[in-house]
């Protein structure tokens, strides 16, 4: 954990606050996009840090949280089946769905199983052959490397009781949906370091070039993120609009190109429904012609019927930055990480989870 | 009853191959030869326990603690302990927490048909080592086996009595504004360990659980007679959730400073992996004590000699109420603030 300390530290933590404060002459808003640098800036107060003229605005970047209702009913409905195991990440367990989340299902005897890597669920199809076992594949360009990994080592075996049920979305196309929309408050983007770790910078410029926003790809320790937002305001405040790299020690311009390979071998663009944001075309990832043997999707084709998200929810406006989850009604009362009406409160990454951990009243 | 000498595990049945049948929990046979050749060897090996459907404890002058709680860890066995250890120290870490000395355990099984005699061996071993550790008597217990697929192995309940001295009162109406608080060691060890083998999560790491039985330093505190206030053993939910639910009861807020909360270095890697903060991970060997300030010293230097304790730390203080509940704060190394509320109740990995 040294490695960490040394993110970590209050000397280099509280000089950067205060270039931040000698840089910053007019108010700005940020957004950082993903949900990890969320829960670190309200974990470790970064914000309260910043120059009051300086806003944070949290983004659409928690896979948890954007996962639609559709999904989480598919999910639940290919889980009451008998046959089948269904394997997820933890905090997928609690999103919930129209009726229930996935652990009311388990309790209910759903077969439910949190594993920490699709290659985990791989294994457990190889183990109980007599199982239908399922993944279900959220998240960005981050956790899909794995999926791939996972459904290549599928088709070369022939396995044939495992599939994906895949709702993987994409980080640029999200931006795209946040800057195009009229009530757009944001003036430049920390990008999600790890999904730039995979995906490289390229993407990010011609979305910097087309809405004139500076975008600093950025890491997740304190000292990271107050680097990357003083590299922003710096750009801010001279009138540039580039692409620019904080996360230096995992990100490379071009990002990781065997991944980038595994993810085109697998998977083609789609359009996706993000929860809060609706469908944004060319914004997941869905299995390619010759991946489709594993594809949950056609393997239990029936399903439920769409469903509604609950109307009192603000999370599209909250993932979107035109909210503080402190805004909404139902924060903190009606909707707590107990009784979550939707998912920025449900995953440790999501927004409203975050503020009612880190700042609500005990 | 057996001829064969009493204390001596070796015995008669097959009991090391072979596994729990229905028959073990019907109250026959089968049953009377599992408890002779098994539980009583272990917890009476000098046989002096009366065998009855109660057992009939000696009065005496003090006040009785009287605790249960049941054990139902998955996996059974983790680095550090098993479900055998802990339903022991767990259950007198209860009686501890009430200020009273542990005296004796109930040990009720809920066996699986099927599962392994040698395993239930491993656990009946476990639980008698932990109570000779914690210098109790597990002293009336009962079996009952469910069919396979209907329960997890073993599942365990115990109960507990103990003395307190009449001069100690520690209950969380005591705490007070200015009180100190201490935390008797490092955090987060028994989840850690826990989830490291839990099936679908493994991962490498040289994390044993933090389980340890606390009656000895809660009697250090006693003889040193400094002024105790409340003692609350941290559990599921970790410190986080015991010290709201503490301020909520109390009527206090309270302040604590993250940079003298000792977690080690292996427990912070892993719960940076999973997404968990480790102040809201299970801890089966450490408590906070609530002290008089001018006692604070006193009460860290008694526990300090006390091998479980030996690692304790004072981590902040009690204040009046600002306005509403309890509530408690922690400040971070660069002195920002945040509340520290009720966990969860259920701490999920996250998802990257």
């Amino acid at each position: 954990m040294r490695l960490v300390d040394e993110f970590r530290a209050p000397g280099a933590v509280d000089a950067l606050a205060k270039r931040i404060g000698r840089v910053v002459t007019r108010p700005w808003r940020i957004m950082e996009v993903c949900g990890g640098q969320t829960h670190a800036i309200v974990r470790f107060g970064i914000d309260q840090m910043l120059p009051p003229t300086l806003s944070l605005l949290h983004g659409p970047g928690c896979p948890v949280c954007v996962t639609p209702i559709e999904r989480i009913d598919r999910a639940l409905f290919i889980a009451s089946r008998a046959e089948v195991v269904l394997c997820s990440f933890g905090d997928m367990l609690r999103v919930p769905g129209s009726e229930t989340d996935l652990l009311g299902a388990k309790g209910r005897g759903a077969d439910v199983r949190v594993v920490f890597s699709p290659l985990d669920a791989l294994a457990i199809a190889e183990r109980e052959p007599q199982r239908q076992v399922v993944f279900f594949a959220v998240g960005f360009e981050t956790t899909a490397p794995a999926i791939a990994l996972a459904a290549e080592r599928a088709r070369q075996t022939g396995i044939e009781n495992f599939s994906l049920l895949v709702a993987h979305v994409l980080v640029p196309p999200a931006l795209e949906a946040v800057l195009g929309d009229p009530e757009c408050r944001v003036d430049g983007f920390l990008a999600a370091g790890h999904v730039c770790t995979i995906m490289g910078l390229e993407q990010y410029r011609p979305i910097a070039k087309k809405y004139r926003v500076p975008i600093v790809a950025t890491g997740f320790e304190p000292t990271d993120l107050l680097q990357g937002i003083l590299l922003l305001v710096e750009q801010l405040e001279s009138g540039r609009h580039e692409v620019e790299n904080q996360y230096t020690r995992a990100v490379t311009a071009g990002g990781n190109a065997h991944a980038q390979s595994m993810l085109a071998r697998v998977f083609e663009v789609v359009p996706r429904a993000w929860r809060g944001l609706g469908e944004i075309p060319r914004s997941g990832l869905g299995l390619r012609a010759e991946y489709r043997s594993l594809d949950a999707d056609l393997r239990f084709p029936e399903g439920p019927a769409a469903a509604a998200e609950p109307e009192v929810c603000r999370a599209g406006r909250v993932l979107r930055g035109i909210e503080r989850p402190t805004e909404c009604p139902a924060f903190g009362s009606d909707c707590t990480p107990a009784h979550p009406l939707g998912a920025p409160m449900v995953s440790s990454e999501g927004a409203c989870a975050a503020y009612y951990r880190f700042r609500s009243p005990a | 009853m057996s001829e064969r000498p009493r204390g001596a595990l070796s015995c008669p049945l097959p009991l090391r191959s072979g596994s729990v049948g229905l028959q073990h929990g019907g109250g026959g046979r089968a049953m009377r030869e599992l408890v002779e050749t098994l539980f009583l060897p272990a917890f009476d090996p000098d046989g002096r326990g009366e065998r009855h459907d109660s057992a009939v404890l000696p009065g005496s002058g003090h006040a009785l603690a009287f605790t249960t709680d049941s054990y139902v860890v998955d996996p059974l066995f983790f680095p550090g302990g098993d479900i055998g250890s802990l339903a022991v120290f767990g259950t007198v870490n209860d009686l501890a927490m009430a200020g009273a000395e542990p005296r004796y355990l109930s040990a009720g099984f809920i066996l699986e048909e099927g599962f392994a005699l040698d395993a239930l061996e491993r656990v009946v071993r476990s639980m008698a080592s932990a109570a000779e550790r914690a210098k109790v008597r597990i002293v009336t217990g009962d079996t009952k086996v469910v069919d396979r697929g209907r329960g997890h192995g073993v599942y365990l309940n115990t109960a507990g009595v103990g003395i307190r001295p009449a001069h100690v009162d520690v209950r969380p109406a005591r705490i007070a504004a200015g009180d100190a608080v201490l935390v008797s060691g490092d955090l987060g060890r028994h989840g850690v360990a826990v989830m490291s083998r839990r099936a679908g999560l493994e991962f490498e790491t040289s994390i044993e659980s933090d389980l340890a039985p606390l009656a000895s330093a809660v009697s250090a505190l006693v003889e040193a007679a400094v002024d105790l206030r409340c003692l609350r053993d941290l559990t599921r939910g970790g410190l986080g959730t015991a010290l709201a639910e503490l301020a909520l009861d109390a009527r206090v807020d309270i302040e604590i400073d993250e940079s003298r909360v000792a977690v080690l270095p292996a427990v912070r890697g892993a719960c940076e992996l999973f997404g968990l903060d480790p102040l809201y991970v299970a801890n089966e060997g450490r408590m906070v004590v609530f002290v008089a300030e001018a006692d604070a010293t006193r009460a860290l230097e008694a526990l300090a000699r006390i091998p479980e304790t030996a690692g304790a730390a004072r981590i902040g203080r009690v204040r009046e109420p600002v306005s509403g509940p309890g509530r408690v704060t922690l400040r971070n190394d660069f002195g920002r603030s945040r509340p520290l509320p009720l966990g969860s109740g259920l701490e999920l990995p996250r998802i990257c």
